[in-house]
């Protein structure tokens, strides 16, 4: 038996909603209907001017071609893996442009749209797929930690990084606020429900984002939960609330109204972003040896930009200039992140042992002179 | 110059840290009101407040990772891990996000957090409360491990650790929390005996004993015993076990031509072993005996009226320096 937020009890063998299948008791946030329809919620009245949306629009775009661009880099044995985003592109951009300045974002691997929306070149994202460095970006400078691999790890590091917020006194009407990403495979991890006491017990100013993408690698939902994942947050005290993850109208109100409460005090919010890896796993895996063709064909149906693309058609915000002015600017980004990735330098050998400790260490310090010696050796037998 | 035990020299110690750095942080389970289970954390909470000293919910990995976070957020917090056998559910946030973020984000990023862990046995506890888990740690790259013989190093170590940009794992010798020695609390940090550096703590000229932690007592004591029977035993308090002090390590064997390394960690996979490796590498020449190892042996921590039988005590240290000289 399990009991919903409502207290409605549901037997077992039928999960309340976890398929989003209509006549379930789940609520899910929508704002713009797969068609291309706006729709209106009380709780999440949002006012965007065309431009906005067309930015939204524009976002939405890119990012998905900046996957395109580095699927195919990883084909042509210029990547050594990536992981897509496609089909979660409106919750990223829609969670992503609700961030304030002040905000901090701590991504998983896959938060290739959130890192766009922070300002993060994505070139920058290609070193790591790439091999040259773990990462390497500077955090500080936009806001963005580090992609994080081991799964749900870093929900952890988001709500200690929040509790810092408190204790610098930055939450109320001008606070701060953390968001950390992680998919649906992370709910198990036992990192994440700790996370989720901790963030509950402290209050802390952290919004908790969950990216619900129905797969984790092979495995479907019905392996990780037998209730929605949002209503998770209930037995830890905390709001949780579903958003339909394709909707990217939706995905801004919904993460601006929970990081707005972060930001006062209110403390954390589970948002799951209901929304459908459309690609692989990664370049890596092969969805065909697990999942139905026709999920996929359904999902194609929910894309996150074609909707925008027909309520800016639509509603008449746009004219097909635009369109094809933003089609161009992808093919500008998608070359020249190309071009970079291409011109990309390895790393120099002795940069394994950088920045290994951040004060000296002489054990370390012997090994890299015993290498490049050893290195060296070599160098002065060419000579000869 | 205060006489103090070895718990109130590290709660001294933390006390120095928390006032005169206002990031510092003091967390884990029953640190606050209770003052820890070993009192190492008392009155800290009273003096400073619960957002300085905070008791956590009972979960190691959230208290590593949560740590890691404040550290982002400019904090250099003080983790308590109640007891060694507790460790292991933050091992993962330790090894794989402590001890790598300072590289992954090719040196944008310095996470400053002590995890302070009481270690070994012989104090008669139950199962996973004895544990010697140093090794695990000193084979992870990025991380500083350190261990604390007396209660003058456990003052400045402890603040020295909590200085350290790099995560520092810092081990206690649980069972001499107790032990009395003067410590000197007016000392300036930055004239104290370096945080990556041993120390000979007894001269002498036969045979090299290197320890760490608990032993150390155990070590002084063998190697006045040995005078009795006319060995002159150099002991070394290694003090950090990453990276080693092999400059300190090689000099003393090159003199002595004979070293024992001590520890109540399993002997299979220790310490033991690796500065054997260096010291045969490095002192080849001027050994008279190859360097030979005291610990636990190759089983679990056995239940404590076994204790006896499985920790190093006077006498198996003195056999193995008597075997030294067999060669």
């Amino acid at each position: 038996m399990a009991v919903d937020a409502g207290g409605a009890v549901t037997a077992p063998g039928s999960p309340a909603g976890l398929d989003g299948q209509p006549g379930s008791r789940t609520e899910t946030i929508q704002l713009l209907t797969p068609e291309g329809e706006r729709v209106q919620h009380p709780d999440y009245p949002l006012e965007l001017t065309t431009d906005e949306i067309k930015g939204l629009y524009t976002d939405l775009v890119l990012v998905r071609r900046i996957d395109t661009e580095a699927i195919a880099l990883q084909r042509q044995g210029e990547l050594g893996i990536w992981a897509s985003l496609l089909g979660q592109e409106a919750a990223q951009v829609g969670s992503g442009r609700a961030l304030g300045p002040a905000d901090v974002a701590f991504p998983t691997y896959r938060e290739h749209g959130v890192a766009w929306c922070r300002g993060l070149d994505p070139t920058r994202l290609l070193e790591l797929f790439r091999g040259v460095s773990h990462a390497g970006w500077d955090p500080a400078e936009h806001r963005f930690h580090l992609y994080t691999i081991v799964i749900g790890s870093q929900t952890l590091h988001a709500t200690g990084y929040a509790m810092g917020i408190q204790r610098d006194g930055a939450v109320g009407e001008d606070g701060e606020a953390a968001i950390v990403y992680f998919g649906d495979g992370a709910t198990s991890q036992g990192d994440v429900n700790e996370a989720f006491i901790w963030a509950s017990v402290f209050n802390a100013p952290v919004v908790f984002f969950c990216q619900n993408n129905q797969w984790a690698i092979s495995e479907p939902l019905e392996r990780q939960s037998r209730i929605p994942l949002y209503q998770r947050a209930n037995g830890f005290g905390f709001p949780g609330i579903r958003v339909d993850g394709n909707d990217v109208f939706a995905c801004l109100a919904v993460t601006r109204k929970a990081m707005q409460a972060a930001r006062e005090g209110q403390g954390p919010t589970l948002i799951e972003a209901f929304t459908y890896r459309m690609g692989a796993h990664t370049t890596t895996d092969d969805p065909t040896r697990y999942r139905l063709a026709s999920e996929l064909e359904a999902w194609k149906l929910k894309d996150p930009i074609e909707r925008v693309k027909a309520y800016l058609v639509r509603s008449g915000g746009a004219d097909a200039a635009f369109f094809e002015a933003v089609d161009t600017q992808a093919e500008q980004l998608g070359r020249r992140i190309r071009q970079a990735c291409l011109q990309m330098p390895d790393p120099q050998p002795l940069a394994i042992f950088e920045n290994v400790y951040a004060g000296p260490n002489a054990l370390l310090d012997e090994e890299r002179e015993q290498y490049a010696a050893y290195l060296d050796s070599f160098a002065a037998e060419a000579a000869r | 110059m205060t006489t103090m035990t070895l718990s109130k020299a590290l709660n001294a110690g933390l006390r120095k840290a928390l006032e005169d750095d206002p990031k510092v942080l003091v967390m884990g389970e029953d640190v606050g009101q209770l003052g820890g289970v070993f009192r190492v954390t008392d009155g800290l909470q009273k003096d400073f407040g619960e957002d300085r000293v905070t008791d956590t919910p009972l979960a190691e990995s959230g208290i590593i990772g949560t740590a890691i976070g404040l550290a982002l957020r400019g904090y250099r917090p003080v983790c308590e891990i109640q007891f060694d056998g507790f460790v292991y559910p933050a091992f993962d946030q330790i090894v794989s996000q402590l001890a790598k973020m300072h590289l992954r984000s090719l040196g944008h990023l310095t996470v400053p957090v002590t995890v302070r862990i009481p270690f070994g046995g012989g104090i008669g506890a139950v199962e996973h409360h004895s544990e010697s888990p140093e090794a695990l740690f000193a084979h992870i790259a990025g991380l500083r491990v350190v261990a604390c013989g007396t209660p003058a190093d456990a003052y400045t170590m402890i603040r020295q650790s909590v200085a350290c940009d790099d995560p520092v794992v810092f081990f206690e010798p649980k069972r001499r929390y107790w032990d009395k020695a003067e410590v000197d609390t007016d000392a300036e940090l930055a004239a104290a005996h370096p945080l990556d550096a041993a120390r000979t703590v007894v001269d002498g000229t036969d045979v090299t004993v290197l320890c760490y932690g608990p032993m150390v007592r155990t070590c002084v004591e063998s190697a006045v015993a040995a005078r009795a029977d006319g060995r002159s035993v150099e002991v070394i308090d290694l003090r950090t076990l990453s990276p080693l002090d092999t400059g300190t390590i090689f000099a003393s064997v090159r003199r002595t031509g004979r070293c024992v390394v001590v520890h109540e960690a399993p002997v299979t996979g220790g310490l033991g072993g690796e500065i054997a490796a260096r010291v045969t590498e490095q002192c080849f020449y001027h050994l008279e005996s190859p360097v030979l190892r005291v610990g636990g042996f190759s089983t679990p921590y056995p239940p404590s009226r076994l204790e006896e039988h499985y920790l190093p005590d006077l006498d198996r240290v003195l056999d193995a320096v008597d075997r030294t000289f067999a060669y």
